[in-house]
């Protein structure tokens, strides 16, 4: 893409606590405008990459630069580029909303009229407008979260890193704070670290999936689903009772069709019709030859579905069965 | 500097939205005041006012640098302490500040409220002016060398918070380095006048006794000021060495 600029790079970044490799030899890319999901189990090292993009702490090896600035040789220009919420979502317990998001603004160098304005503001966006006269000890976790993720929009940073946004949330405020994230993925440059894979099927177009410290894959949600599918994509065939043949002529039919790796039998419990689990063995789609078949054999089709991996496929078999050389890019 | 200004701006604020400080400050008034009218068991704060009969206000300010070692560890404790145990380190130092902006900007704030501190002890110099002809040039003088005081043991009590994330530990320790300041004069005859002189110019007293008697000895003002810079550096390293660990 033209002017397509880069925000962050991350050079075989590793980070050791004492003996510990948290990180090992991270590398990647972000441009601009980019909303990407840091994904992994816990304790992957997600978050000490964020606090390492944030110049909280140092990489025992490897660079990071933002922008072009060297986390190592400029961290307070880095830091007043980027918007940071960190696991949590540690704030001042004491301080009324407006006093700590103020305080936050007076820090970043926003003064006077345009400091209120800009305080309200993002309050609003946030949707803790009503909130800003109390202490934020006696705030809801949510909405805590929310006091967090205002103070990293609040300069209008280029730059976004939310470090778990959503832990510890009830459904209906995790859709909320996705809500936000979605809208603000729109204008700006997003990375999200998070061990739930729907927020990052729901917010993000990239994802780079880490364990045990290393990137095992990094690519785009799309690329990533389908990465796997070729072998694994599987359909569902669901029969009304009474269709002809038996049980196994059935299968055997449906295992003669081109294209049919594995036919199996599932039993989907009480009042489900007979289902078939049709694995296939290339790339075409079945759908239509499956169709054409029970057409055929008159069978009264009550589903025929074509199942894509989920994430969440894709995430168990990276992170456990360590699948060598799984990179999008 | 604006930033550091920032920073010292909340912490000053913080501490009067707690009770901590409110308590700290009211045993040290009532210390004071019990030292200042019915003296102390501790010599160095002079006779008690009213045994005295003098209209000085000598006595307030030894028993105010006594009082010191409990009152500016426990006003100094939470400063970086709490911020590390309860995670916002992580949030301010990710904020566009340096390193020394935070510990300065506490540092300050320490200052700030110890300076409300001695301004409410002004009660005794006004009441002891309206019994007889008060000295204000000592009054001035005596304050001027408390503050300095205070910006030693404050320097001591920001890295002691510096080393920990417990408000306790990081009150003990400060307690026992500023323990040494205040003593060492004291076991000077221990040692032969080579050491013993070294010892009483490390202590804080004769420093700040000079400065009280209303010698304004640069040395004097230099010689906090180096504690205190000495202390803020070693705060400051550590509060960096985080990244590294």
């Amino acid at each position: 893409m033209a002017g397509e600029q880069t925000m962050v790079t991350a050079k075989n970044v590793t980070k050791y606590y004492g003996l510990l490799r948290a990180v090992d030899d991270i590398s990647f890319e972000l441009h601009k405008g980019e909303v990407l999901g840091f994904l992994g189990p816990n304790g992957a090292g997600k978050t000490t990459t964020m606090k390492m993009l944030t110049c909280y702490l140092a990489p025992s090896a490897g660079s990071i630069l933002i922008k072009g600035y060297d986390v190592a040789d400029d961290p307070v220009k880095v830091r007043s580029l980027i918007g940071y919420l960190p696991e949590n979502a540690p704030l001042y317990p004491d301080m009324t909303v407006m006093g700590f998001l103020r305080f936050c603004a007076e820090v970043r160098g926003i003064n006077g009229r345009d400091r209120d304005l800009r305080v309200v503001r993002t309050a609003e966006q946030c949707g803790i407008g009503d909130r800003m006269r109390d202490p934020i000890a006696v705030l809801s976790k949510g909405l805590r979260q929310r006091v967090g993720l205002a103070q990293a929009i609040l300069p209008d940073p280029e730059i976004l890193i939310l470090d778990e946004p959503t832990s510890g949330l009830d459904p209906n405020q995790i859709v909320e704070i996705r809500n936000i994230v979605r809208e603000l993925g729109k204008t700006k440059t997003v990375i999200l670290s998070t061990h739930i894979l729907s927020e990052v099927e729901l917010t993000c177009q990239r994802a780079i999936i880490v364990n045990q410290g290393k990137i095992v894959a990094d690519s785009t949600l799309d690329d990533l689903r389908s990465h796997l599918s070729g072998a694994r994509r599987s359909y569902l065939l669901a029969l009304k009772e009474g269709a002809s043949g038996s049980e196994a002529e059935r299968r055997a039919a449906i295992k003669a069709l081109a294209g049919v790796g594995d036919v199996k039998t599932i039993d989907r419990g009480f009042g489900e019709p007979t289902t078939y689990a049709i694995t296939a063995s290339g790339d075409d789609d079945l759908r239509t030859p499956l169709f054409k078949l029970a057409l055929e054999k008159s069978w009264e089709l009550i589903e025929l579905s074509r199942e894509l991996p989920t994430l969440e496929q894709v995430f168990v078999r990276l992170t456990q069965e360590a699948v060598p050389g799984v990179k999008g890019n | 500097m604006r930033t550091t200004w920032v920073i010292a701006k909340r912490e000053f604020a913080a501490y009067f939205g707690s009770p901590l400080a409110y308590v700290v400050t009211f045993f040290f008034l009532l210390g004071l005041g019990a030292f200042f009218f019915f003296g102390g068991l501790y010599q160095d704060v002079g006779a008690p006012f009213y045994f005295a009969k003098v209209v000085s206000v000598s006595n307030l300010f030894n028993a105010s640098h006594l009082l010191f070692l409990f009152l500016i560890p426990a006003l100094t404790m939470r400063l970086l302490a709490e911020e590390r145990r309860s995670g916002t380190l992580e949030l301010l130092t990710t904020l566009p500040v340096r390193d020394i902006e935070v510990v300065l900007g506490k540092f300050l704030a320490a200052f700030g409220y110890l300076l409300i501190v001695l301004l409410l002890t002004g009660v005794y110099p006004i009441y002891v002016s309206t019994l007889g002809d008060l000295d204000w040039g000592a009054v001035i003088a005596g304050y001027l060398g408390l503050a300095l005081v205070g910006f030693g043991y404050l320097a001591i009590g920001v890295f002691a918070s510096s080393v920990t994330q417990h408000q306790v530990v990081a009150f003990v320790v400060a307690l026992f380095i500023a323990l040494p300041f205040f003593l060492l004069h004291k076991v000077s005859f221990l040692f032969g006048s080579g050491t013993g002189n070294v010892l009483e110019f490390l202590a804080f007293r004769q420093h700040f006794d000079s400065i009280a008697r209303g010698v304004l000895d640069t040395g004097d003002i230099i010689y906090f000021l180096g504690v205190a810079a000495i202390f803020i550096f070693l705060a400051h390293r550590l509060l960096a060495g985080r990244r590294w660990r």
